[in-house]
């Protein structure tokens, strides 16, 4: 019952409005955000269809359906995406890795953050993409080179997250952990990282779309599979319907990864008293 | 006790926020240190506290120097300073971590049903009243049972009707065990309802002017004549403390200050 864990039970929440919302009101609130994209795409569906545009560049939704169930049945698909997920998983967590230890690190010791900030922020001046060519000569062209590519990606967001983070964290706030004689280790732990939760997660969701524009780049730049090799593939035979389809599925795993941080952080964030949780989840 | 001898306090800005504060306090006493505005009085118990050190001067308790925070001194902040992360139970039970499980549970429990909290215990902080919260900090700070309590404007925040109650809770609790308790307060009233000294301060730089017996049994009657007596009292002494006029006290000054001068 007593832990330094973020409790997960919750007594009786203050009654938000009088009636509970309908059932209508309680899925058609998320609805409401496929709304523009649905309008869009059979919009330019019928139009097609009308024949106002013959769709060859733009080809309409039902083309670009019919080449993804087409790459699904041969399973070119899956093999796509699992090489591209693998890529984005693997540099997203070596990333995540770092940029959490080196931030915390920066954050809470002022002599590491005095001698370790500037240069990371200097790296992080750099274009990432700078470094493909010498990742390529140094890593090959191979896995390791495309891994690293996002891992930097990642770094530098979750870095900055972690360090800003901790260095807003409310002095009062630190001040009770210091009446208690905590230890460093205890006071980081116990006070500062439950307290950069929020603000972590959302450097973990920058950090993740970032990964997600690096796989990419590391992709166009010499794959022989992965949704990035889709699109390259698709500009080099014209073949736009192969194109959006590749950008449809990077939107679907984009969202889809993106909501699982957001899921798997909420249990540990009910606590918040915050301008958004009010607005109803 | 708690002995403080000639504690002074130099900000980096050169600004003298305490001068040379002697005081002795024994245990179990309630002492209330008033003063205007500036007069050191956080800064004061922020070196008790070990929170922060003093610049010259030592604060020994029971013959040990603080120079760090101890753990038998807690402090309640003006803000109830709760972990809006913990529910009031862990917020509670957060100084005694390294208590085993079942004997934290039994002394949460026990300190939530003190405070009147017990059905709040799996609340978050955020669904807490002013009021509330500061007693979730008042049994905070309790539980690990301290031999010095120090409390700066605990409760200044509040509305008077609640301020008025949580003084007689405080009192209630402080009967449990008898800590030390040092309390930091512009209130006069408040002073005199708590206190057996009250010590005056002055500001610029902050220092002892008077202090003040409160020769009153308890519980008190804010009504009495004798009350509104001993109010008046430290009010007088609260005014010739602001009148720059008046020259400091030889009186009150502690032993080896005398001849300071």
């Amino acid at each position: 019952m007593i832990s330094d864990a973020p409790v997960l039970q919750q007594s009786s929440e203050p009654a938000e409005g009088a009636a509970a919302p309908s059932r209508l009101a309680r899925y058609a609130r998320p609805m409401l955000g496929v709304l523009l994209p649905l309008t869009v795409a059979l919009g330019w569906e019928f139009l097609v269809w009308l024949g106002w545009s013959n769709g060859r560049l733009v080809p309409p939704p039902s083309r670009v359906f019919a080449t993804i169930t087409d790459l699904a049945r041969s399973g070119e698909l899956v093999r796509h995406i699992a090489a591209t997920l693998w890529r984005v998983g693997l540099g997203f967590a070596f990333g995540v890795v770092a940029g959490t230890l080196l931030g915390a690190i920066s954050g809470y010791w002022s002599l590491a953050r005095r001698l370790l900030d500037p240069t990371v922020q200097a790296l992080r001046a750099i274009p990432s993409l700078a470094w493909v060519p010498l990742f390529i000569l140094w890593l090959g062209i191979f896995e390791t080179s495309k891994i690293v590519l996002i891992a930097v990606g990642v770094f530098f967001p979750v870095y900055l997250g972690v360090m800003g983070a901790i260095l807003i964290v409310d002095r009062k706030i630190v001040e009770v952990g210091r009446t208690f004689r905590l230890s460093g280790p205890a006071m980081i732990r116990r006070i500062l990282l439950p307290a950069v939760l929020p603000a972590y997660v959302v450097s973990l969701r920058v950090g993740l779309g970032l990964g997600w524009m690096f796989v990419v780049a590391a992709e166009l730049i010499g794959a022989s599979e992965g949704l990035g090799y889709l699109l390259l593939d698709g500009q080099q035979l014209g073949k736009p319907a192969q194109i959006l389809a590749a950008i449809v599925i990077f939107a679907i795993l984009g969202k889809l990864t993106d909501w699982l941080i957001e899921i798997a952080a909420a249990p540990f964030l009910r606590w918040q008293d915050a301008f958004g949780r009010t607005k109803g989840a | 006790m708690l002995a403080l001898d000639r504690v002074s306090k130099t900000y980096p800005n050169g600004v003298q926020a305490l001068a040379r504060f002697s005081a002795e306090i024994r245990q179990g006493e309630i002492v209330a240190i008033i003063g205007g505005s500036g007069c050191g009085k956080s800064t004061l118990l922020r070196a008790i506290a070990g929170l922060d050190r003093a610049s010259s001067g030592t604060v020994t308790l029971d013959n040990e120097a603080i120079a760090s925070p101890h753990a038998k001194i807690g402090i309640i902040f003006q803000e109830p300073r709760l972990l809006p992360w913990l529910s009031v139970a862990d917020n509670i039970g957060f100084g005694l971590a390294d208590a085993p499980a079942t004997e934290r549970r039994e002394k949460v429990a026990r300190a939530l049903e003190r405070v009147g909290l017990a059905e709040k215990a799996q609340a978050w902080p955020r669904e807490l009243s002013g009021g509330q919260a500061q007693r979730v900090a008042i049994a905070r700070a309790l539980v690990p049972q301290p031999e010095v309590l120090l409390l700066d404007e605990p409760f200044s925040a509040l509305d008077a009707f609640t301020r008025r109650d949580l003084q007689d809770h405080l009192l209630d609790l402080w009967a449990d065990t008898r800590p030390t308790l040092i309390l930091v307060t512009h209130d006069v009233d408040e002073a005199v309802v708590l206190a057996d000294r009250v010590l005056v301060m002055r500001p610029r730089p902050g220092r002892l002017f008077d202090q003040i017996e409160i020769n009153l049994g308890r519980p008190r009657d804010r009504n009495s004549p004798l009350f509104e007596n001993f109010k008046r009292s430290v009010l007088t002494s609260l005014d010739r403390s602001l009148d720059r006029s008046v020259p400091d006290r030889d009186a009150t000054q502690g032993p080896g200050q005398a001849m300071w001068w």
